[in-house]
């Protein structure tokens, strides 16, 4: 009796330690997460700037007044189009590659992937730099293309719509490709090899092993992928400011780019407006994921 | 008999080796230049040089006499460290407490601790910019630090992979008299090696390469970081093409260096928790 007491005594003080352990990531995660989250909805309420902050009139004006914001709603609609090109591309050739990677008889595998992992090995800003320097008026590619004599002169990528948003998108494209690749490798090496060796015994050629094998037992980590590549897409913003700068005239523009102008970017923080932006972010990630997270459990 | 067969497998796979090599030139092609670049007066970079010239020496001179080339280093190295020495000190110790010490409670606040990956930046922007302010901690390290410390993506790291850690020898320990954060230091921390490491190169991946924070805490040019420095590099009117990817140099030389030596760490650190 005395000895059942003091075995629950002892587990009480070790379940106690383990909430030691746990309290200080958990508080700065409430503290650094949760508490500016619920300040940036009461935020939002407010209109005015700096020390001026009162609560807006309407209440839902900044609401009302960001779907009037033709430049809002073009950073909404620029963030849509890079996840629906970009996001499906990258993700078919980060499977692809991992497949074609996964192949034993493939020589050379380890310098292959190491070559296709590399882009990862640079940060944001570096990646977008570098391609903006190699896309300007006097950039290399431009070169090539005169030389070529496929144009005729120099042709401004960065400054005319379609072409700027379509670097951005290859510049994403060649940045994270690589490192979606990783995921599925990662998840291949989980699946027996003696299971494609079997599939290629009953004569299955490598489109229907890959549709058949790879993709169904792959699903739950290409939903994973898939809500990490929207979160990640919907927050775009060094490439944004780096390569384009929004620009021509907004036509790149992001988001979080868009948001980060009005809260710190040239004049006086518009710090309700900013933070009414960011909450509409939040609420797409946060459907966007649910929808995604669906979808895999009805797959299963 | 198999060497021909091996011979046919690899006929088989040439136009796999084509497809290979291609993405793989794509995917070096923009670093090659980036450094061939660095070595090359501007004006050769915009005619199309694409091989190593001898004016490495001179960007780099112009590059520091343009900037704070060592200081932004100096900073970035700064944060980053004790970035990652801080976070992996706080996420390791609560994904030890949430699993070895885990109860039905700990699992519901877990769960709720994971609610915090699908908060965006740029919506804690404003409220944190308002804390660090207040606080007078603009342009110091803990401005930059402080609101990455603890994450769900670590703690769940360091949870997931605490699965395989023998709980006999916790056992063991307590009978040997050792308190529970002893266990931790003495039979965790080398337990659980490889996840540390993994979780140190993401780490200092994510701090080293941030952007969006720094430029909203680290205002002073005291203060502020590689991506920062080679950003504004690039924002002026004229730009310097030889200067410009001499400063993209050195802010992706540590990431690449942790890239080659550490690349098995690093994907995992990628993969983190998913198993």
């Amino acid at each position: 009796m005395s000895k059942q007491k003091k075995s629950l005594n002892i587990q009480g003080k070790q379940q106690r330690a383990g909430w030691v352990f746990l309290a200080p990531a958990a508080i700065m995660i409430a503290v650094f997460s949760f508490y500016p989250m619920v300040q940036a909805f009461i935020t939002s309420f407010t209109t005015g700037t700096g020390v001026n902050q009162r609560m807006a009139e309407p209440l839902f004006y900044n609401y009302t007044r960001m779907f009037a914001d033709r430049t809002f709603l073009r950073s909404v609609g620029n963030t849509f189009l890079y996840l629906a090109i970009e996001v499906p591309i990258m993700l078919v050739l980060a499977i692809l590659l991992a497949q074609l990677l996964n192949n034993r008889d493939l020589k050379f595998r380890g310098l292959f992937r190491t070559m296709v992992f590399l882009p990862c090995a640079t940060s944001l800003v570096s990646y977008a730099l570098i391609f903006k320097s190699l896309f300007a008026v006097d950039g290399l590619i431009n070169t090539i293309f005169v030389n070529l004599g496929i144009f005729e002169s120099n042709y401004n990528f960065l400054g005319n719509t379609g072409s700027a948003r379509a670097i951005i998108i290859i510049a994403l494209i060649w940045r994270w490709t690589g490192y979606n690749m990783v995921f599925y490798l990662a998840g291949l090496q989980n699946i027996e090899y003696s299971v494609y060796e079997a599939a290629k015994i009953d004569g299955a050629n490598g489109w229907k092993t890959f549709w058949k094998i790879t993709v169904p037992l792959l699903m739950p980590t290409i939903v994973m992928t898939v809500i990490m590549s929207i979160n990640g897409t919907l927050q775009l913003f060094d490439e944004s400011v780096n390569l384009t700068q929004g620009g021509p005239a907004y036509s790149t523009i992001t988001m979080s780019h868009y948001i980060y102008n009005n809260a710190f970017g040239l004049g006086v923080g518009k710090f309700g407006y900013a933070s009414a932006m960011s909450f509409f972010i939040f609420i797409l990630v946060a459907i966007l994921s649910a929808i995604s997270m669906k979808v895999g459990d009805n797959r299963d | 008999m198999t060497k021909k067969n091996s011979s046919a497998i690899q006929r088989r796979l040439i136009p796999t080796y084509i497809f290979l090599i291609i993405v793989s030139f794509i995917s070096v092609f923009p670093l090659y230049w980036m450094i061939a670049a660095a070595t090359n007066r501007s004006v050769d970079v915009a005619r199309g040089k694409i091989t190593f010239g001898a004016y490495a020496l001179e960007n780099f001179q112009k590059l520091t006499q343009q900037t704070d080339l060592w200081g932004a280093l100096g900073n970035s190295f700064l944060y980053a460290i004790v970035q990652t020495v801080v976070a992996l000190l706080v996420c390791s110790l609560a994904g030890y407490g949430f699993e070895l010490y885990h109860d039905k409670w700990k699992d519901k606040v877990f769960s709720i601790l994971l609610l915090a990956m699908m908060i965006p930046q740029v919506a804690t922007m404003i409220p944190l910019f308002k804390m660090i302010s207040s606080a007078g901690l603009l342009n110091t390290v803990w401005a930059f630090i402080l609101p990455s410390i603890s994450t769900p993506f670590l703690i769940m790291m360091f949870r997931q992979n605490s699965r395989n850690f023998p709980v006999d020898i916790m056992e063991a320990a307590r009978l040997d008299g050792l308190s529970e954060l002893q266990i931790y230091f003495r039979m965790y921390m080398p337990v659980m090696k490889s996840t540390y490491a993994a979780a140190a190169v993401i780490t200092f991946m994510n701090a080293w390469n941030s952007y969006l924070w720094p430029k909203v805490v680290m205002a002073d040019t005291r203060a502020q970081t590689m991506p920062m420095l080679i950003a504004n590099l690039a924002s002026g009117y004229t730009v310097d093409y030889g200067v410009l990817m001499m400063g993209v140099l050195f802010c992706s030389i540590p990431t690449m260096i942790i890239f080659f030596v550490l690349q098995k760490q690093f994907a995992e650190g990628i993969t983190g928790s998913v198993k």
